[in-house]
């Protein structure tokens, strides 16, 4: 008999055949019960997960992997008969492929296979359940991290998706060619709603198309929620009248049970908004809730990814944000934030590429330098718009335009609100940097090298945007990423 | 008031060359133009009407300058825009969308406010412009 702890490295990694053996009482390696299986060719219809995975010292990577799989699935610690009423072998997770990670010795890449049967459809609180639902404690581990997920057609198209996306977004505010505009007003508590609702006029007279509230301005003491959403709407529809563009403030509709949700989803629906906001610790059923309400009522939906750094930051352990990415383009928002590359947030250029490109593309081809280990594709789910925000100045706008492109909204709280010309004036700098850098990159020229030129020039004609650039031109957020890729591209010589 | 719809109404109104410019970046990414103008720019006024079909397989920014040239002298008093279609599947709608022309003197909208029960207000906006029929506005 095999006992666990005293076979040999290569039996210990074979699984067993003769039932006998499989389902004797007692405990085996995860790979003895089938959950290591370098053979197995995935399904077109298998979810299929990467792992990076440290494991203990002396712990075979090969053998972490199953556990992973096997504690991800149908495994626990001991052999249960009660496996064999099932068809066991179908419901088992497959780890079928273990890398080393470039550069970290102590780390492995584990791809993992799951069958389609595993899971319910369209519901990513029981994706997520069975995925990252258990293992992320496990004593033979360090430390394990989801880097990326691959999902079915049959798999994707059992979600609705973003109940609205970037190309009916841009049909329904009649805005085309230009990333979108937008601030979070500042300060984030406090304000009155009365003077909340001043500071959402201003910005939006001067030329942003939406303005946010903060992950965290909900119902308090200085402000009830509703205070908030009249005087909102109030400076919303001046700034409409205004200027006659359609322009929208993200009521943030987050409270405590999803009645309340609802209630306040549902006044800023009478009051006319065209979009509501969510912060993604109201957990994914709570989001997928909204989703559909969104749907109903023909509402964009935003959210605040508030409260993702504590467990996407750091490389080892945790999950990627582009697996968030997936989720929430699978659970159906229209907005997500998802990093500015130059702001003050955690960003590496190519990560940060490769979420946008994982909310905004038909398709994602596997881009190792990017971070998207499978191809995946989508199955005609709308697109997620992504949102640039945190530490982000006119002065930068090449290099946003360069880095996230044409469908995301640029959010710039400070850099409208601490204008020394006023709100209005912040905005209208934004704006006209905006619109001048892509006014040039239309015409061909190059924006990376021309951009401060380029923005020099439209200042000429623009005093807010000369004194924005004399005030924050020359500020950069330049700290080393901890979320950076595995591979990087080699040059090839010719 | 400057309504400021389309993609680059807060720069300075744009040049013949800046206009033929833009429309051979459209042309270059296979983008089909139109030319459409309206005397009610309301934020939700989304049918403007068409100054003829939209152009396809155009190669050359010419005949759509000569279309923007002809569309002003017709509607000099008219807003009139360029809009670009991009018919790539997941996308089938417009990519770029800019005024060529507008109204010497924009009267711009009036926001109207209803009060109903308890602070709740319904608001709606009005042109100015459609005080007068369809034709007359801005003569």
């Amino acid at each position: 008999m095999v006992s666990n702890g005293t076979a040999g490295l290569e039996s210990a990694r074979e699984p067993l055949l003769d039932p006998a053996d499989r389902y004797r009482a007692g405990v085996l390696k995860y790979a003895q019960m089938g959950y290591w299986d370098p053979e197995y060719e995935p399904k077109a219809t298998d979810i299929l997960a990467l792992f990076r995975i440290t494991p203990q010292d002396g712990v075979d990577p090969e053998e972490a992997a199953a556990a992973v799989a096997g504690e991800s699935s149908t495994a626990t610690w001991t052999v249960v008969w009660t496996d064999r009423l099932t068809a066991a072998d179908v419901y088992r997770a497959k780890a079928y492929k273990v890398d080393p990670v470039p550069g970290a010795p102590d780390q492995y890449f584990a791809y993992i296979a799951y069958d389609l049967a595993l899971f319910e459809p369209g519901s990513i609180a029981n994706l997520s359940a069975s995925i990252i639902g258990n293992v992320f404690g496990f004593k033979p581990l360090k430390a394990l991290r989801l880097e990326d997920m691959r999902f079915p057609v049959a798999y994707v198209k059992t979600f609705d998706g973003p109940p609205t996306g970037i190309v009916v977004e841009r049909e329904r505010l009649d805005k085309f060619g230009r990333p979108l505009l937008g601030a979070t007003t500042k300060p984030k508590l406090g304000l009155s709603g009365r003077n909340y609702g001043r500071v959402v006029y201003e910005a939006l007279k001067g030329g942003l198309d939406f303005t946010k509230d903060d992950e965290n301005i909900n119902s308090q003491p200085f402000m009830h929620w509703r205070d908030r959403f009249l005087f909102c709407m109030e400076a919303v529809n001046r700034a409409s009248a205004a200027s006659g563009e359609v322009k929208g403030h993200y009521l943030n509709v987050t409270a405590a049970t999803m009645e309340d949700m609802y209630e306040r989803a549902e006044f800023a629906k009478e009051l006319g908004s065209v979009v509501v906001m969510i912060d993604l610790v109201i957990g994914y059923t709570a989001i997928q809730s909204m989703s559909k309400w969104a749907r109903r009522n023909d509402m964009i939906l935003h959210l605040h990814r508030a409260g993702h750094g504590t467990y996407t930051r750091q490389k080892a352990h945790g999950i990627s944000f582009r697996v968030i990415s997936k989720w929430m383009r699978l659970a159906g928002v229209d907005h997500i934030h998802a990093g500015t590359v130059v702001g003050k947030l955690e960003g590496d250029p190519d990560m940060v590429q490769g979420y946008y490109n994982v909310l905004r593309e038909p398709h994602n081809p596997v881009d190792l330098q990017r971070g998207l280990y499978f191809d995946q594709d989508w199955a005609g789910l709308r697109a997620v718009m992504p949102v640039a925000s945190g530490g982000i100045h006119a002065g930068q706008m090449h290099q946003l335009l360069h880095y996230l492109g044409e469908d995301v909204v640029l959010q710039f709280g400070g850099g409208t609100i601490g204008h020394p010309q006023g709100i209005q004036a912040g905005a209208t700098a934004n704006r006209v940097a905006l619109e001048a850098m892509v006014l040039a990159r239309n015409e061909g020229r190059d924006i990376w090298n021309e951009g401060p030129q380029i923005l020099a020039d439209a200042a000429r004609g623009c005093q807010p945007l000369r004194a924005a650039l004399d005030t924050w031109g020359e500020v950069t957020f330049d700290y080393a990423s901890t979320d950076t890729p595995d591979f990087v591209p080699t040059p090839t010589t010719s | 008031m400057r309504i400021t719809q389309g993609t680059f109404s807060f720069l300075p109104d744009l040049t013949d060359e800046q206009i033929r410019s833009q429309v051979e970046y459209c042309l270059a990414l296979g983008w089909a133009i139109s030319i459409e103008y309206t005397d009610d720019a309301h934020p939700r006024n989304t049918y403007w009407e068409m100054f003829g079909q939209p152009m396809f397989d155009l190669r050359d920014a010419a005949g759509v300058m000569t279309e923007v040239a002809a569309a002003r002298q017709a509607f000099p008093q008219h807003y009139v825009k360029v809009n670009a279609f991009d018919s790539t599947r997941g996308i089938e709608s417009l990519r770029l969308s800019f005024m060529v022309n507008r109204p010497a003197n924009e009267p711009g909208f009036e926001l109207l406010r209803q009060e109903v029960e308890g602070r709740h207000i319904r608001y709606a906006i009005r042109s100015y412009a459609t005080d007068r029929p369809e034709g007359e506005r801005y003569s």
